[in-house]
Order: structure tokens, then C-alpha cells, then sequence
């Protein structure tokens, strides 16, 4: 061990009880950091998937001006030829054409005006986790079936269940006059009120004939593996569309700006804390380490009288800081890594969740993110931050008069 | 030798500025996690105070009355007489500052263009003026004039989607009583915006005596709205109305209403004490530290007292006082430290560049920071009190050393 090293070690352990105070306050930061980091980067992840496979998939393709002004005629030809090319191109099966319409639902003695969804019998389920949400029925029997799948809420308050027949009454995109009369197939129930309220969906064929808009769909909906597989994939779909100038090709983040957004705001309000937390502590080792120096005037007198440059006194009360630092961090990464390891199996839960949860589509539990960013994110930057802070106690060793210092008390 | 507390105050004074390196350090440290505590305080209650006030402003009121299926099956079937009687009186009781009678019924209004499923609400204006509609999110055109005005008011973004525009007339349809598809031709006669786009696109406001006999529905209504002073208590009128309402309807205060405003408002109290108990934590070390540092250096001196006969009490005082005398400096300069930098900001931090964020959290787009006095006394208290109790450990150490050792220690 070279000679600062050890000098810095022994200094640190002549006054066990302030360093392990100083230490200890460390590790209880970097715990708690790692801890609510681990947590919220769970809860975005979450979010982010538990969104986008309920709404809007990973990645669209649109007609140019239909996300501004989702219009029954902004639709487009040739829809599900371009969503096999689509999935021929990615390689994957996960694309679906969907068209989104509007119309009057009227059952024997309810009527209500609802959004419905036109969508791929057989591609829907794997684009969207709506489908598997059936829990009373069934999903659609074929691919031009006359039959509807209604959200819980909807079906409640049209007083319809499975088997009944509701009359639809729109117009069409042409501007004809559209009717159809359906029957209800399956319920589709996911516990949040919201969604319930507003799903109604029916094979895209069937949509197309009663909204005259024959071989037509207002998107292609595209669900990936994850976040990280949706730049090369977009890359590849405006490669397919760059014939089609009508057609864009949009990522999640352009789809539900609010997302990003609200998960940026939670994760900016968060650090505000968190460098609150950072500044006291690294304020408490700029006072240990000052309390260190003073109280070793003499012993630092002495050093500088025997031919050692105050830059070298300087390292080392800056060593003796990285080795505090160097713990603090140690132990807090470890132990928060348990922390985080343990819960990201068992999951997290507090009172009130299950209600938060629904409001913004999670489940009532959270799995914390086990990842090197959760991890080190938070101890790092205290661990800068405690540097930074004993820079002041080392500066003043730099102005140290060896005879001066050898004489103070 | 008991020691008046006069002098006690003087030595640890003196004692706190021997070193005023450290202790303007420390004191920097309670300052910024005072401060924090209040801010961040400050800024969740804006946060919530917003989303509840939207809340209520959506719902609307602090409480309604409906026909006891009404909630579950919002149809027109399930309408109530207007208030009349002993209901009539408990809503004009004092702490209602406003309520009104609505009909409110899902339809489907139509332009030439497109139509869309609404929420047509039969106001009548004066009343929901005061409880559910705010006269200056009126954009252009006017509000509705009286219960049997024959205009329609729409939300902005309603009127983009429709493709129509101010004069323009739209068809309505929704369903009587006796279930058959009741319409009318309206004409647009002023548009609103909201903070939210989806409030602008759901509710559409046309005159109720209007909406009573498109639907022919006599003098029913769906619902009373009710607004009280403060949202937090409702208990002056409140259970009034409820008694005079009776079995046949149903009330429901806001928490009732919107289980998830409620929630928020508990989580957010919740929030606020474990932020302040998180950051104290962090100051503790530091301020233990402090009082352990600022003990052990002046063993020599204190076993030196005792040795003189100042008893062990007198210097667990003096040590306390140290403490209190560093935490109520830190407390008022970190209080004035909040109360300086939230008071600019409490006409409204504008958060529009995040809108479609805060959309999603039911948040407006301008934040009011509010400074509750109420929180920063908590805050006080909670840190003094912790604060004494974690500077006894040393205080307690300081008092029972062994005088002969101490003197001779280096």
C-alpha cells in the first residue's frame, strides 16, 4: 500500500465515531437513492409498456395529419397489403390495421354514442393487450364476423351482455348513411373504469362495410420486443412508406407525447430531493473533513517542516475523502443492490397505489428496475458531490506556514 | 453550583462562534434542508390543491345529489324531481356558496361534417355560473341566458373536431324517458376552452327547460351540484343536506365521487411527513456529528468545570442549548429562506411546456405553489424536536465524563 494511502487510512480511523457518522450518513442516501431511483425507473417502464400495449403500440403508420385531426376520411388504401408488407419487412408478426370511427350504439332501450375501433381479428391480440382482457365471451369468430367486443362499463349502461344485438347508426366515409346491426360477443374488463367506458371493437372488414370504406384503415400499429428495437424499426417502416408521400411513420414518443413528458417531470421533481439530500451530506463531510484539518494544525506543521509539499497534504485529505466516499458508496451500492434485487422479485406495494395505479394504467404493485443505471446513478453523483466538498478543507492546507501552524494550539 | 439559564445561554453562544467555521456550515446544512422541506411542500400541496380543485371543477361541486342508480346507469330513466321543500332549504343553508339543478345525459351531437358523443348538460345559466362554469373560459360568442334559452355552448376543441364553427347549427340526439331517440337542431351560440382538451370535448351546455323538453322529462333533472367554501371541510352543510334529502336520493360528497382525488389529497399528507422526516435524517448525521466534534474537543475544558463543581446537568444544558440556539437560527432563516423564494412564485409557475404530461396527471397547465403555515410549523417542530433529541446522545455523553480522566486527557 503506498504511503498517502495508508497515512489517509490510519487518519480516517483515529476518530472512528465521525467517520462512521459521516459514512453512515452516506449510506443511508445512497440506499434511499437507489431504492425510490429503482422504483420510479421500475414504474416508467411499466407505464411506458402498460401504455403502449394498451393504446398505441410502439410505432404507427398514418395518414399525414390524422394524429392532429383523427377524421374518419383521413384513412388510407390498401391497409392490410401494406401491414403484411410491414410484417414481412420487420420480420415480426406484431403489426395490425386498425380504423377508429364513431358511432351511435343503440340497444332495446339505451342509446349512447361511442368511438369504435376496427381491428384484425387475428393480428389485434398481438399488438395490444385489450383482447386479452376478454373475460366474459369470447373474441371474434371470424375475420368479417358481425359482432362487437364492448368494454364492461359500456355494455352495463347499454344494458346489453353476451349474445345481445346492438343496432350501430354513423355515417359513413363518404358521408352515407351507416348502420349495421351486431351482435355482442365478448366484455372486455380491465378494472379501470376509464378503459371500460371506452372500448368498442369490431372486426376491421365489418367496419370497413359499415363505414363504406372498403380496404381502408387509419393505422398500421406496430408492438416491438422494447423501447430499444423502435429507432430500427422506424427507420425500416418510412423505407416501406417512402413511395406512399401521404404516409408517416410515428414513434411512441410522437404518439403519447404525455408520456414522456410526465415521466421526465416525476424524474426532474425527484432529483430536486435527491440534490437536496446530496448538498446536506456532502455539507457534513466538508465539515468533518474541516474539523479534521484544524484539529491536526500542528501534526500538519510539523509534516511541512520535514520537507512534505502542501500539495501532497492536500491529496491527502482528499484520499482520506475518496476512501470515506469509497466506502459509502461500497456499502450503500451493496446493500441497495439487495434492496433492489429482493424487490424487484417481490414487488412493492403501498397503501393508496391500486387506486393511483389505475388512474394511470398500472398494476397496484411495482417491480423495481434491477439495473447498473438504478444502481450507481444516485451514489455516484454523491460521491462527486462529496469531493467537490473537500476541496475547501484542502485548499487551506495550501496556505499553511509550517513554523505558524507548529504553534497553534 | 446550579447554573442560571441566563448564563448557560451566554457560554453556549460563545461556545457556538469558537468555531464559527463549523458552525456556519452546519447551520448552512439546516438552512438548505429546511428550506427544501418547505419548498418542495409547497410546491406538492400546488401541485394537488390543482388537481383536486380540477377535479371538482370537472365533477362538478363538492357534492351532488343524484337518483340512487343514476351513477352506476347515467340514463336519463333515472331522473329526480328538483329540489323542493326541506332540500330546497338545507341548499340555501349558510357554507353553500352555490348549487345547481342540471339534466345531464349522454348524446351524440352532430355538424355537417362529423359527430362525436358528448355530455349535453341542461343548465340553467345563472346557477351554473357559480358551481360548474367558469364565465371567463368563455372564448368567443356568450354564455347561455336563461334556463330556456334555445343556444348551445361547446368546448373549442369540439368545435375543431366537428369542423363547424359560432353561428353554425348542430343536431343533438339523445334518448327521452320512454326511450325513443329525442333530437334538436341547436345553434352555437359561444365556445369555451378548459384546461383540459378533453373537458372541451365532452361537455356542451344548452338551457335546461330547453333540454326538459327535447327529452320530455317535465321538470326532472339528473342532478344537483353543490359548491361549499372549502373543499377540506364540508361538515357545516353537509350533513344537512343529506338528512333532507332523504332515502330516495342518493348523496355524495367528493371523495365519494372521485375515490382517486381523495386518494391523492391522503397520499400528498402522507408525502409531505415522510419528505421532511427523509431530509431530517440526512441533517441528523450532520448535526450529531457537530455536537459530538464540538463536545469532544473541549473535554479537557469541561472535565475542568466539573472538577470546579459545575454539576453534570448544567453542562447537559449547556450542550442542548447549543443545539436549540444552531436549530432556531437554522428554522427562521431557513422559513424566511422559503417564504422569500416561493412568495414571487406564488402568482403561478408556468408548466405549459410539460402540458401533455401534466394532462395526463389531471394537472393545469400553471402550478401554484401554496405556503400553508400550518406546514412550516410542522416542519419547525419536527426538526426542533428531532433535532434536541439526537443532540442529547452527546449532551448526555458530555455531562457524565470522569473529571480526573478528562483533565488529563491530551
Amino acid at each position: 500500500m503506498n504511503v498517502t494511502l495508508r497515512l489517509a487510512w490510519r487518519n480516517l480511523w483515529r476518530n472512528r465515531r465521525r467517520t462512521w457518522l459521516t459514512v453512515g450518513a452516506m449510506i443511508f442516501t445512497n440506499l434511499l437513492m437507489i431504492f425510490l431511483i429503482s422504483l420510479q425507473l421500475g414504474s416508467y417502464d411499466m407505464m411506458i409498456e402498460n401504455s403502449l400495449r394498451a393504446f398505441t403500440g410502439h410505432l404507427q403508420v398514418q395518414r399525414l395529419g390524422y394524429l392532429e385531426e383523427p377524421r374518419l376520411r383521413e384513412s388510407f388504401n390498401g391497409a392490410q397489403a401494406l401491414a403484411e408488407q410491414l410484417r414481412s419487412r420487420l420480420g415480426v408478426q406484431n403489426v395490425a390495421a386498425r380504423a377508429k370511427g364513431f358511432a351511435l350504439a343503440s340497444s332495446e332501450d339505451r342509446s349512447f354514442g361511442i368511438q369504435i375501433l376496427g381491428v384484425e381479428p387475428d393480428y389485434e391480440p398481438r399488438v395490444s393487450s385489450l383482447p386479452g382482457l376478454v373475460k366474459t365471451g369470447s373474441w371474434f369468430s371470424s375475420e368479417a364476423a358481425e359482432e362487437i367486443v364492448l368494454g364492461a362499463v359500456v355494455a352495463r349502461n347499454l344494458k346489453v351482455g353476451v349474445g345481445d344485438e346492438i343496432t350501430l347508426i354513423g355515417s359513413g366515409r363518404d358521408g352515407s348513411f351507416a348502420a349495421a346491426l351486431v351482435t355482442v360477443v365478448g366484455l372486455l374488463e380491465s378494472g379501470i373504469p376509464d378503459l371500460d367506458r371506452l372500448v368498442a371493437q369490431m372486426p376491421l372488414r365489418t367496419f370497413q362495410a359499415v363505414f363504406s370504406m372498403p380496404d381502408q384503415a387509419h393505422m398500421l400499429v406496430v408492438e416491438l420486443g422494447g423501447l430499444d428495437q423502435v429507432a430500427a424499426a422506424l427507420q425500416q417502416a418510412q423505407q416501406l412508406i417512402s413511395e406512399r408521400p401521404e404516409l408517416v411513420a410515428l414513434d411512441w414518443d410522437v404518439l403519447q407525447p404525455g408520456l414522456k413528458q410526465a415521466i421526465q417531470t416525476d424524474m426532474a421533481s425527484a432529483w430536486f430531493m435527491y440534490a437536496v439530500l446530496i448538498i446536506l451530506v456532502s455539507l457534513s463531510v466538508m465539515n468533518t473533513q474541516l474539523m479534521s484539518v484544524l484539529e491536526r494544525t500542528r501534526e500538519f506543521g510539523t509534516m511541512l517542516a520535514l520537507g512534505i509539499r502542501p500539495g501532497r497534504l492536500g491529496r491527502l485529505v482528499m484520499l482520506e475523502s475518496l476512501v470515506m466516499s469509497g466506502l459509502g458508496l461500497a456499502i450503500g451500492v451493496c446493500g441497495g443492490a439487495i434492496l433492489a434485487l429482493y424487490l424487484s422479485q417481490a414487488g412493492f406495494s403501498y397503501p393508496g397505489m391500486e387506486e393511483m395505479g389505475a388512474k394511470f394504467n398500472l398494476p397496484g404493485r411495482i417491480y423495481p428496475a434491477f439495473t447498473l443505471l438504478a444502481l450507481f446513478w444516485g451514489p455516484s453523483v454523491l460521491f462527486v458531490g462529496a469531493m467537490l466538498a473537500t476541496i475547501y478543507p484542502a485548499l487551506k492546507l495550501l496556505r499553511l506556514q509550517p513554523v505558524a501552524a507548529m504553534r497553534a494550539v | 453550583m446550579s447554573i442560571p439559564l441566563k448564563i448557560i445561554s451566554v457560554l453556549a453562544w460563545r461556545n457556538l462562534w469558537r468555531n464559527y467555521r463549523r458552525t456556519s456550515i452546519m447551520l448552512l446544512a439546516i438552512v438548505v434542508g429546511v428550506w427544501a422541506m418547505i419548498f418542495m411542500n409547497a410546491l406538492m400541496i400546488g401541485m394537488v390543491d390543482g388537481m383536486v380543485k380540477g377535479g371538482i371543477r370537472n365533477l362538478p361541486g363538492h357534492a351532488q345529489i343524484h337518483h340512487p342508480a343514476y351513477r352506476d346507469d347515467p340514463s336519463v330513466v333515472n331522473n329526480m324531481p328538483a329540489p323542493a321543500g326541506d332540500l330546497l332549504k338545507a341548499l340555501g343553508s349558510d357554507g353553500v356558496l352555490g348549487w345547481s339543478a342540471r339534466v345531464r345525459v349522454p348524446a351524440v351531437i352532430s355538424s355537417e361534417r362529423d359527430s362525436r358523443g358528448v355530455i349535453l348538460l341542461g343548465v340553467d345559466p345563472v346557477r351554473e355560473a357559480g358551481v360548474g362554469f367558469d364565465l371567463s373560459d368563455l372564448v368567443d360568442g356568450r354564455f347561455l341566458e336563461a334556463a330556456d334559452d334555445t343556444g348551445l355552448v361547446v368546448g373549442a376543441k369540439l368545435l375543431q373536431r366537428l369542423e363547424t364553427r359560432l353561428g353554425k347549427r348542430v343536431v343533438v340526439m339523445s334518448q327521452d324517458p320512454h326511450n325513443n331517440v329525442a333530437e334538436r337542431g341547436f345553434r352555437i351560440v359561444g365556445v369555451y376552452s378548459a384546461e383540459l382538451d378533453s373537458q372541451e370535448e365532452t361537455f356542451i351546455y344548452a338551457g335546461r327547460e330547453t333540454v326538459q323538453k327535447m327529452l320530455e322529462m317535465g321538470s326532472a333533472i339528473s342532478e344537483v351540484a353543490i359548491l361549499g367554501q372549502d373543499y377540506r371541510d364540508l361538515s357545516v352543510w353537509y350533513p344537512a343536506l343529506e338528512q333532507a334529502a332523504g332515502s330516495g336520493l342518493e348523496v355524495r360528497d367528493w371523495r365519494e365521487l372521485d375515490a382517486f382525488l381523495d386518494t391523492m389529497l391522503g397520499v400528498q399528507d402522507g408525502m409531505a411527513l415522510v419528505l421532511i422526516v427523509i431530509i431530517f435524517i440526512a441533517l441528523s448525521f450532520g448535526l450529531v456529528n457537530t455536537m459530538v466534534m464540538a463536545v469532544f474537543e473541549r473535554i479537557r475544558e469541561i472535565g475542568l468545570m466539573q472538577a470546579l463543581g459545575m454539576r453534570p446537568s448544567s453542562i447537559l444544558y449547556q450542550v442542548l442549548v447549543e443545539a436549540f440556539i444552531l436549530l432556531v437560527l437554522g428554522l427562521v432563516l431557513g422559513n424566511l429562506l422559503a417564504l422569500l423564494t416561493i412568495a414571487p412564485l406564488e402568482s403561478g409557475i408556468d408548466i405549459s411546456g410539460i402540458a401533455d404530461g401534466a394532462e395526463m396527471f389531471g394537472m393545469s397547465t400553471v402550478l401554484y405553489p401554496a405556503l400553508r403555515a400550518g406546514d412550516m410549523v410542522m416542519a419547525s417542530v419536527i426538526v426542533m424536536v428531532l433535532g434536541l433529541l439526537s443532540s442529547f446522545l452527546p449532551a448526555w455523553r458530555a455531562a457524565h465524563i470522569n473529571p480526573v480522566e478528562a483533565i488529563n486527557k491530551i
